[in-house]
């Protein structure tokens, strides 16, 4: 481990930190492909990550993390850029929340530097000699070298003149900056190098850090207060103007960040969103000849929730690559293996400004660029497009459609005659399920649960009425008065994390709680294909937010609308998430294609037949 | 050999069969009652006759490739009849030896005679979990390799053979190898609760005795064939200090206890087990009271079932003989087995090893990956 740390540093008092890799690592692999990515931290689509994408379980393309060095800092030397992918992956807390003075607090912790990651290398190398001198608090930067603290005081000039350009900006009536954008496109740059190793919940904290470091150390109280009182801020993740320069420039989809976040997940994307966005990426579309138009349609598509559901935007977003793939021609003096992977970054960032990446789509994204990979040098670019256009057509096919039909056929048996079967939202495989029960001649009613904003149910509740099932449909408040009624519950999921957590539609977890307290068994029915290796313990610290207003806008007119100026009311902040998460306890039994299994065996699916993903 | 089809001592004539599997083990272990002796009657009535027919077309000269089904019980009788063999080994023997007596030509004919063989034992009796278990493990373990396509037939034929015969010894010893690793589970001085009468158990605590640890053991009735009666006069003739408790004394003694000790007809993909009806019961009180539960079973049982509740197996009823009639219109829940779900089980003794509930999956899975 040493190696890693190439200045040795013992002037830290002798205690050098602990490093514990989490999660599927290999040491050889991501070491090399370090530092040629912390060279070019903000290359949009760096071609250096092949080396990690080739690990073994990568943890998470979903969530992608900053770059870690600002470009204008320097960058030291390769090793603190070594440094830093390690202490990604080793430190499984939470930054410490934005409210607390003391970034170190949470770094104290452990002896690993969870903060330091975030900031840049050289305050980074210092946290543990920080540590050892036990200066807590924002006297640290005395004890940073020269370079760094000049740097940081750079950094709040700059910082303080963007305020005042946004607040200008914002009189003047603009639309958000693509800030918001900026850290969305900047964590999918960063995503290919920092994959590798860091588990998605670090990607995800560290989008938190760079911000709150710099803020904590240099400026004390000062940029809280200023936040609060000043025009709506981006995430300050990025203070670097650079990065956010290119950002803008780059990115396609403005969306304005929320003027009012909610405290809890300042590190997650919150966006205002919708319609007002449309009219605007359409007109777009001609000018940009980077985002091919399929997967511009998918993202539209995603962007006003057109397409929505795991399989669903899976399906769309390969049948889109499929698409740009058969139109795509390799630029002279560039190969095939090493462009086309960063063109699917493009669009991937692209789609992720739209809408975040679900896991499922994730794990297409890696499958894909792992066969782009795997094509022998020799074949003919036609020869490559045609066997990458049959490997998506074979993953679609095997790993979706063939896969609904063998959990379909497992499911069936578990449904008796008299069955009352309870099903939340509008899960695909769980729909073919009844639908193909009812087929069979099986009786059965269904009971749907629903909950707002997005009364996903109702659709489901509409086919299953027209295929002649008899169904009850209520919302989730009154779950607990109908589950005595009910004898089996079927769900679906976003995922099966690797602890057997499922990671589905917020409000899954209720009901599941609710059916386990009535000893009513819960079958959660997902395609192995949208399994992950992470572990997620709490649906704080990896989620997705949607559109507040959606939340505040009640239909059925004025006596509602008690929130409809939300934005006003300084005390108050809305938050529509989008997923949340059951734990195994509750889950009876998964129905995968490979069989009816207990929710403990997913890290067993995933260690014999993800090998065949990476290694064939 | 259809027991189930001769004898119906029920006395609603609408009632369910009986299970084959449970009869046999009513009549190997339980206590001699007239029931059982009128059962035993017809049963070698029966099984005289089919014997017959299995030794009439054994007897067949040339058996050709899709035959050798009548070959296969009547190896599997021979087996079954050895009173310690469970039936589960005896159907691996049987299996095993069709493989060596197989007149089949291809990989693919020897593949669908063992297909043909493992189904008629299998139907044999529908509700013995341990015997369709260890058919479909035979087969999958045998068969796995995909190398044998390529290879010449006899050679492949023979790597067959070979690998069928080791799992057959495998499973036979496989209670030797679960008796070893329990011995560490058996401190002096600790009292132990043992249900029914499992085999596997006896041989658990025969090897303890013989190393001359000091315990005692709780036993329970084993209603309605009273096979726990069987279990204690053994475990008294070992020399083990033992109690006997009707089945409903099951939480008053169960302060006392240290552990309890069950076998297993079966091990379900979710770790949990189908065993002899009360065994969740008493998992239940174990558990409530944090008195670990141990099984010991072969991993030959374990199958790829998955039931949700009580009610999601096959059914498997046996006869329950009340000693007075009983009343017409009033019924009786004649079940033979319930399931006890992993949550209840603390470790899972087998020859594989000694196991935690949420690797029976594991190993499901690698051996049908």
């Amino acid at each position: 481990m040493d190696i890693r740390r190439a200045p040795p540093r013992s002037s830290s008092g002798g205690v050098e930190p602990r490093f514990r890799q989490v999660g599927f690592v290999t040491s050889a692999g991501e070491l090399a492909a370090a530092p040629p990515a912390n060279v070019a931290p903000a290359a949009a689509v760096s071609s250096s990550p092949t080396p990690s994408e080739l690990s073994p379980g990568p943890l998470s393309p979903v969530m992608i993390p900053p770059p870690l060095v600002p470009d204008h800092l320097p960058v030291p030397d390769a090793a603190p850029g070594l440094l830093l992918p390690v202490h990604d992956s080793v430190t499984p807390s939470s930054p410490p929340p934005p409210s607390s003075s003391l970034p170190d607090a949470g770094s104290d912790l452990e002896d690993d530097v969870d903060v330091s990651w975030a900031r840049p290398p050289p305050p980074a190398l210092l946290e543990p000699i920080k540590r050892d001198h036990t200066e807590k608090n924002e006297d640290a930067p005395t004890s940073v070298p020269q370079k760094t603290k000049l740097s940081k005081a750079e950094r709040r000039a700059i910082q303080e003149a963007q305020r005042a350009a946004k607040a200008a900006a914002k009189e003047a009536g603009l639309p958000g900056k693509s800030k918001a954008t900026a850290s969305g496109v900047s964590t999918t740059m960063s995503k290919q190098p920092k994959t590798a190793k860091t588990p998605p919940k670090k990607d995800v904290t560290t989008q938190d850090n760079p911000p709150e470091a710099p803020d904590k150390k240099t400026g004390q109280r000062h940029p809280d207060r200023d936040r609060k009182k000043d025009a709506p801020q981006p995430r300050m993740q990025f203070d670097d103007v650079h990065r956010m320069e290119k950002a803008k420039r780059r990115s396609v989809v403005k969306q304005s960040e929320t003027e009012k976040r909610v405290e809890l997940f300042r590190h997650l994307p919150q966006y205002t969103h919708g319609g007002s966005l449309l009219p605007d990426l359409e007109s777009k579309s001609f000018l940009l000849g980077a985002i091919h138009p399929s997967v511009y349609k998918v993202g539209l598509q995603y962007l006003s929730g057109a397409i929505s559901g795991g399989n669903a935007r899976c399906i769309a977003m390969l049948l889109a690559f499929k698409d740009a793939i058969s139109d795509y021609s390799t630029p002279a003096e560039k190969t095939l293996d090493r462009d086309l992977p960063a063109k699917i970054s493009s669009y991937v960032s692209f789609l992720v400004e739209c809408r975040p990446l679900s896991i499922s789509m994730g794990n297409a994204i890696r499958f894909l660029k792992n066969r782009i990979t795997k094509l022998s040098l020799t074949v003919s670019e036609s020869e490559a497009k045609a066997s990458l256009q049959s490997d998506i057509h074979r993953f679609i096919n095997g790993k979706i459609i063939t896969a609904d039909k063998v959990i379909i056929s497992h499911a069936i048996t578990k449904i008796r005659d008299d069955d009352v079967l309870l099903t939340y939202g509008s899960p695909s495989v769980v729909e073919m399920i009844f639908n193909h029960a009812h087929e069979l001649g099986k009786k059965f009613r269904v009971v749907v649960v629903d909950s707002r904003p997005n009364l996903e149910g109702q659709g489901l509740l509409r086919r299953l009425i027209a295929k002649g099932i008899s169904c009850t449909y209520t919302h989730i408040n009154a779950v607990s008065y109908i589950m005595h009624e009910v004898t089996r519950v079927f769900l679906g999921a976003s995922s099966v994390l690797s602890n057997g957590t499922v990671y589905s539609r917020i409000g899954t977890a209720s009901v599941a709680m609710v059916a386990h307290a009535f000893a009513i068994p819960v079958l959660v029915c997902c395609e192995a294909y949208k399994f992950h290796e992470r572990v997620q313990l709490d649906s704080i610290c990896f989620n997705e937010l949607g559109d507040p207003d959606a939340i505040s806008k009640v239909p059925g007119g004025e006596t509602f609308n008690h929130l409809k100026n939300w934005m006003d009311i300084e005390n108050l902040q809305v938050s529509n998430l989008k997923y949340d998460i059951t734990p195994s306890d509750y889950v009876s039994m998964l129905i995968t294609e490979y069989g009816m299994l207990p929710p403990t065996s997913v890290p067993v699916i995933l260690r014999e037949y993800r090998r065949e993903h990476i290694w064939i | 050999m259809e027991l189930d089809a001769a004898v119906n001592p029920n006395p609603n004539p609408g009632a369910p069969p009986i299970s084959a599997y449970y009869q046999t083990r009513a009549e190997h272990h339980a206590v001699v009652s007239s029931d059982w002796l009128a059962h035993a009657a017809a049963a070698a009535a029966t099984t005289d006759g089919a014997d017959a027919a299995a030794a009439a077309a054994a007897a067949d000269p040339l058996p050709s490739p899709g035959s050798g089904g009548g070959g296969v019980i009547e190896e599997f009788n021979l087996w079954r009849r050895k009173p310690d063999a469970a039936e589960a080994v005896a159907a691996i023997m049987a299996l095993a030896a069709v493989i060596r007596s197989s007149r089949a030509t291809t990989m693919m004919e020897l593949e669908i005679e063992l297909k043909k063989a493992s189904d008629k034992l299998k139907s044999w009796d529908a509700t013995s979990i341990s015997l369709s278990a260890a058919c479909d493990l035979f087969m999958r373990f045998v068969t796995r390799t995909s190398h044998l396509e390529h290879e010449k037939f006899d050679a492949a034929k023979s790597r067959l053979i070979e690998r069928g015969e080791k799992f057959g010894e495998i499973s036979l010893k496989a209670r030797k190898t679960i008796a070893m690793l329990s011995q560490d589970f058996i401190s002096d001085g600790c009292t132990m609760l043992v249900h029914g009468y499992s085999r596997v158990v006896l041989e658990v605590l025969k090897l303890a005795a013989s190393n001359h640890k000091l315990f005692r053991v709780l036993c329970t009735e084993g209603r309605p064939d009273r096979t726990g009666l069987r279990m204690s006069n053994e475990l008294a003739a070992l020399g083990i200090p033992v109690k006997v408790l009707i089945d409903s004394a099951v939480a008053y003694s169960m302060d006392e206890v240290d552990m309890v000790f069950v076998g297993a007809d079966g091990v379900v993909e979710s770790g949990g087990i189908i065993n002899m009806m009360g065994t969740y019961q008493i998992a239940l009180v174990a558990h409530s009271m944090n008195k670990p539960v141990y099984v010991a079973a072969e991993s030959y049982k374990f199958a790829r079932l998955y039931p949700l509740d009580q009610k999601d197996m096959t059914p498997a009823h046996r006869p329950i003989d009340f000693g007075v009639p009983v009343p017409s219109g009033v019924e009786v829940e004649t079940s033979a087995r319930d399931y006890t779900p992993p949550q209840y089980l603390t470790l899972l003794l087998t020859d594989l090893g000694v196991l935690t509930p949420s690797v029976v999956s594991d190993e499901l899975i690698q051996l049908y990956l």
